[in-house]
């Protein structure tokens, strides 16, 4: 029987009673009193060097506050990048400044030239129309490689090339690699591009800035996902307020996908202006400006090589990558094409060597950076695919093949830096067989095509690490914050608890399933927990949510501080019944003295520590309140294997999904309902990025696909209902409660099974085509197939 | 959005003379026009909304057997209401999403002639007669290319006159992202000849393809759609090159002949 309720039970998402009745209370719904709106005025070239900046008639326009431009940013701060890489020589990358309003040049369209701010949002955008800029427009660098050619021109004139760096990982591979590419039986190679991406998340990002001069204190209401990683940014490097002296609310926000990690000039310029006018200043981005000012992600460029010996064992696993930085460095994207993305490219196979190279190059683009799964996606699917053309080349089962190279004994430490803890990828494999009807699939393809299509299979594996982790690690490998998390739980007198997270919900359900733990963990009712995130004011100093972390780190550091919680109930308890702390049990949310009838429920505990008349004064202070700090020992390594089976129209180069189906590995489960839809959404984005979504510059550096009518978004009728399987479980062996994270896994394990299925339809076909770039579009298709 | 001035008159003749004043213009159903204010990408003084002009909507037949659709009339009802021209029915009801269909109109779609729009590929097909407050345009002089048609300024559609053909059929690829057509073909088979018309392919806007109306007038098969015409001029860009979309021509067209029965 499921349970009905803690760890293992599905309950309803509560957040969802708010969400759904538009009782939700969003940046854009809070409305400070007095406040003014600011619009940017914005570049539209690439690349440009501002002669001039004239604001005077703009000024005197109706309802205009104030007009700032980059020379009221000369004294502040500019926006730091939080990692460093250090490249293949031991250097450190070239890190350009970012600043909050252009100055001097704007290098990507959409970067802030000016700021309005006015009485109306309208206002400030009249008034934005009417200040002359003098832009001379310089050639834009879009094309990667040809951005590190000699004499090209520089995004960052201060800088020495438009490389950010060239990264090596691990550097003592290179020639072991390089001896088994020459020592290998086989040797598969393939040039792919993981197409730039657009988050998109439903609601589009705002900030609002307001001073309180009497306290000379700042808030700044945002839609990030880590309200404490902005205002330790913020504070600190752009604006110098110190940290109790700044408060940021992220309220409820609508999705963030990675989007909402970094750190965006529009808060500090909110959170500036509202000091500088002593007003509270507004900006919610329209669409299209969140098409051109949100960061990206993706846009690698790849070749990569797989070396097999004469029985098919891989030997060696080689990578060159161009990673597109944009124009200057978003918060973490230093970090995605290399310690997110490097460290996963020995899959889930015993390669005994890899070699990874990364180039970051900076392109008169938007900022790239962290988007759901960030790095791990492009790691599986290049090696994916590439196992899946190796498997073609040599005539053998793409799972046979995988299988035969599969690590089975862990920990295992690979070749890539990282130590797997526990995993079973047969496992995994053997319930994806399962559940998608492999061997229906011939029939399934006959009856394709009498209808004069062809169906393919595709199935491929992923790993990936959540929870990024430990701190004094990452700090080596560069990372400028630290990557515990936090939790306070208080439990009030009568006996409810508020937990205090520094992890945040934005569509997770945190909400619901936080509480499902801490009630397992009491005994209690699920409906006696409150989570309280998004407030710096009153939650410890936390790192925020992405990367899959949540349960695994927040979750971890909730239970620590819950288990202070109950060691310290216990005294009480003993103290109440007048027995040994020691033989004190706590089940069912009743605390009772092993070997006899005696107990106390937890409310009278509860009581007891609030009102404490009966109470071991001499031995503890009164109260229940109790904060931990969890620091992972490593990270998490969710694991899985996916199976796509796609029908394609041959006239027209038009793929549908016929049937998806998901194994993953997330070790121990709280909510499995949550869990489904976390692999759901993430299948739906990965599905977007192989068949529909691809962000496009022309050479002049101009958003084609700037809007929707041209950026394809997939909707509900472009996926299939999922066969999602969780039941092959190997618990993480270094956090409580076992869990691994999967709120990636979806977005990282599904691209190449459906391209792996395309390619499989169009060779069924007699087409003999290896491989097409993401998005397949149908014109993709057909022009592949004209060969 | 800049400030305009709003009206919404009972009737074509007050609609037109609203029209006379400089800078005002018609708003039908706004799905293509508010839009574009909201970019400011047009700043009209004043929008004369034909929603509340009775002459102007819904769906009859005249005595000729013309399916005749008001020019103020939304999607939605075409597609509801227009069942004695089934492909046109049909047509209407799968342009862009319910919202979409609940406030487009005839009107609008045909006056604005988007080169990805379906209406102007069933107008064109069908030789229809866009009627307007001022003379009746048959199709083939009425569409001069992407967003361009005969229309004189302040000139308002009316009504929409559609001959019913003894089939037809209309056969949508859709652009992923639009939703639009990627390539729309529209085939109608008259007792004196077959009429093909093209939209979302060519740079010129709709076009009837004369090479594929001459065969199936003779033959009307799948087997007779010739090959597919030369890609010079038609459009490339992210979803489709030229090639592409001149391939998926006659695909759509031998398709639209088949669905025909
Ligand atoms: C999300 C979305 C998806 C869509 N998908 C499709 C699709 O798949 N296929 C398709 O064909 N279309 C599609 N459309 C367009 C839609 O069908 C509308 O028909 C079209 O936008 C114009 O009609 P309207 O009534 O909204 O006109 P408006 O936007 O009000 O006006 C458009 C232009 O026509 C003028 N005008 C309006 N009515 C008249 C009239 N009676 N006489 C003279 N001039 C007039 C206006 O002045 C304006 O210049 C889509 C639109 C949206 C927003």
């Amino acid at each position: 029987m499921p349970k009905d309720h803690g760890i293992g039970a599905s309950p309803k998402r509560r957040e969802d009673i708010r969400f759904l009745t538009g009782a939700g209370n969003y940046t854009d719904d809070i409305n400070v009193n007095g406040q003014a709106y600011v619009h940017f005025l914005r570049s539209d070239v690439a690349h440009g060097r501002i002669n001039a900046v004239n604001t005077g008639a703009a000024a005197a326009m109706p309802g205009v506050v104030r007009i700032f431009t980059g020379a009221d940013f000369e004294g502040v701060g500019g926006l730091p990048c939080g990692w460093c890489v250090t490249d293949r020589h031991g250097e450190p990358m070239q890190e350009p400044a970012h600043p909050v309003l252009a100055q001097g040049k704007v290098r990507h369209v959409g970067d802030p030239i000016a700021a309005v701010v006015a009485e109306t949002a309208e206002q400030a955008r009249d008034a934005a129309e009417a200040i002359e800029v003098d832009i001379e427009e310089l050639p834009a660098v879009v094309d990667m490689k040809a951005a590190l050619a000699d004499g090209s021109t520089k995004v960052h004139d201060d800088l020495t090339s438009n490389l950010c760096y060239d990264w090596g990982f691990v550097e003592e591979n290179k020639d072991a690699v390089e001896q088994a590419m020459q020592d290998a039986a086989h040797v598969t190679t393939l040039e792919l591009v993981n197409n730039r991406l657009i988050a998109n998340p439903m609601e589009p990002r705002v900030a609002i800035g307001d001073y309180n001069r009497a306290t000379d204190e700042s808030t700044l209401y945002t839609t990030s996902q880590n309200p404490h990683v902005i205002r330790l940014l913020m504070g600190a490097f752009v604006l110098g307020i110190p940290e109790h002296k700044l408060r940021v609310i992220a309220p409820d926000v609508g999705g963030g996908f990675g989007t909402k990690i970094f750190h965006y000039g529009e808060e500090a310029f909110c959170t500036f202006a509202a000091k500088a006018i002593n007003r509270p200043v507004k900006w919610t981005a329209s669409r299209s400006e969140a098409f051109m000012s949100d960061a990206h992600g993706r846009d690698h460029v790849t070749r990569i090589e797989l070396a097999l010996d004469k029985d098919n064992n891989f030997t060696a696993v080689r990578t060159e990558t161009y990673a597109n930085m944009g124009a200057y460095l978003s918060t973490f994207a230093p970090s995605v094409p290399t310690w997110l993305h490097g460290t996963l490219m020995a899959g889930n196979y015993k390669t005994p060597v890899v070699y990874v190279n990364v180039k970051a190059v900076f392109t008169n683009t938007v900022p790239v950076d962290a988007y759901r799964g960030a790095g791990r996606p492009e790691a599986t699917f290049q090696l994916e695919r590439v196992i899946d053309k190796a498997a073609r080349e040599l005539g053998v089962d793409p799972i046979a093949l995988r299988r035969q190279n599969f690590i089975t004994e862990f920990p295992y430490a690979t070749p890539v830096a990282v130590e797997y803890d526990t995993g079973d990828y047969h496992g995994t494999m053997d319930a994806l067989e399962k559940i998608a009807d492999l061997s229906g699939f011939e029939a399934r393809r006959k009856e394709s095509e009498a209808r004069g299509k062809l169906r393919g299979l595709g199935v491929n594996c992923y790993i990936e690490a959540c929870g990024i982790a430990p701190s004094n690690l990452v700090g080596q490998l560069g990372a400028r914050a630290g990557l515990y998390e936090s939790a306070t739980v208080r439990v009030n007198a009568t006996g409810g608890l508020v937990v205090m997270t520094g992890s945040h919900s934005h569509g997770q359900g945190h909400e619901t399933s936080f509480p499902q733990v801490i009630a397992e963990m009491i005994g209690i009712d699920e409906s006696m927990v409150e989570i309280v995130h998004g407030d710096t004011a009153n939650t410890p100093m936390g790192m925020g949510t992405y990367g899959s972390r949540s349960l695994a780190v927040g979750g971890s550091a909730m239970v620590r501080a819950t288990e202070k919680i109950i060691n310290k109930a216990k005294k009480i308890a003993a103290h109440l019944m007048e027995a040994a702390e020691a033989d004190i049990e706590l089940k069912d949310g009743q605390f009772s003295v092993a070997g006899t009838d005696k107990s106390v429920a937890w409310g009278d505990v509860t009581l007891a520590a609030y009102v404490p008349h009966n109470y071991p004064l001499e031995d503890i202070e009164p109260g229940l309140e109790e904060t931990a700090f969890y620091d992972p020992a490593n990270f998490t390594y969710p694991s899985g294997a996916y199976c796509c089976e796609v029908e394609l129209d041959p006239e027209t180069g038009k793929v549908t999904i016929e049937r998806f189906s998901a194994a993953d590995d997330f070790g121990n489960i709280v909510n499995p309902m949550i869990v489904d839809g976390q692999v759901h959404g993430g299948i739906g984005q990965g599905i977007g990025q192989a068949l529909l979504e691809g962000c496009v510059y022309d050479e002049n550096g101009q958003l084609l696909s700037a809007s929707y009518m041209d950026y394809a978004m997939p909707r509900a009728d472009d996926v299939p209902f999922y066969n999602v399987d969780h039941s092959s479980q190997t618990p993480c062996t270094h956090n409580p409660l076992g869990v691994k994270g999967c709120g990636e896994a979806g977005a990282i394990g599904s691209p190449p099974s459906v391209v792996n299925a395309v390619i499989d339809a169009l060779q069924s076909g007699g087409h003999d085509v290896t491989h097409i770039d993401m998005p397949v579009s149908p014109g993709r298709v057909w022009a592949a197939m004209q060969g | 959005m800049y400030e305009f001035e709003f009206v919404k008159p009972g009737s074509v003749a007050d609609a037109v003379t609203a029209l006379g004043e400089e800078d005002a213009q018609v708003l039908g159903g706004g799905q293509t026009l508010i839009p574009t204010l909201k970019q400011r990408l047009a700043s009209p003084g004043k929008l004369v909304s034909l929603a509340g002009i009775a002459e102007m909507q819904g769906v009859s037949t005249d005595d000729a057997g013309r399916i005749c659709v008001g020019g103020g009339t939304v999607h939605a009802d075409v597609a509801a209401n227009a069942g004695g021209y089934p492909a046109l029915a049909g047509l209407a009801g799968n342009i862009g999403d319910p919202a979409v269909r609940a406030r487009g109109t005839i009107g609008g779609s045909l006056a604005n002639n988007d080169p990805s729009a379906c209406y102007p590929a069933a107008a064109l097909a069908s030789g229809a007669s866009i009627v307007t407050n001022a003379r009746e345009i048959a199709a083939d002089d009425y569409f001069q290319g992407m967003f361009t048609t005969a229309l004189d300024e302040g000139e308002i559609i009316t009504e929409v006159k559609f001959p019913v053909p003894e089939a037809a059929n209309y056969q949508k690829f859709e652009q992923p992202a639009s939703r639009f057509a990627l390539v729309g073909v529209f085939v109608a088979k008259y007792a004196d000849g077959v009429r093909v018309a093209v939209t979302g392919a060519s740079q010129e806007g709709v076009f009837r393809w004369r090479a594929a109306e001459a065969a199936l007038s003779a033959d009307f098969s799948a087997d007779a759609v010739p090959e597919a015409p030369a890609a010079d001029g038609m459009i490339s860009d992210l979803h489709g090159t030229a090639a592409y979309r001149a391939h998926l021509v006659a695909v759509l067209t031998r398709r639209a002949v088949a669905a025909c029965g």
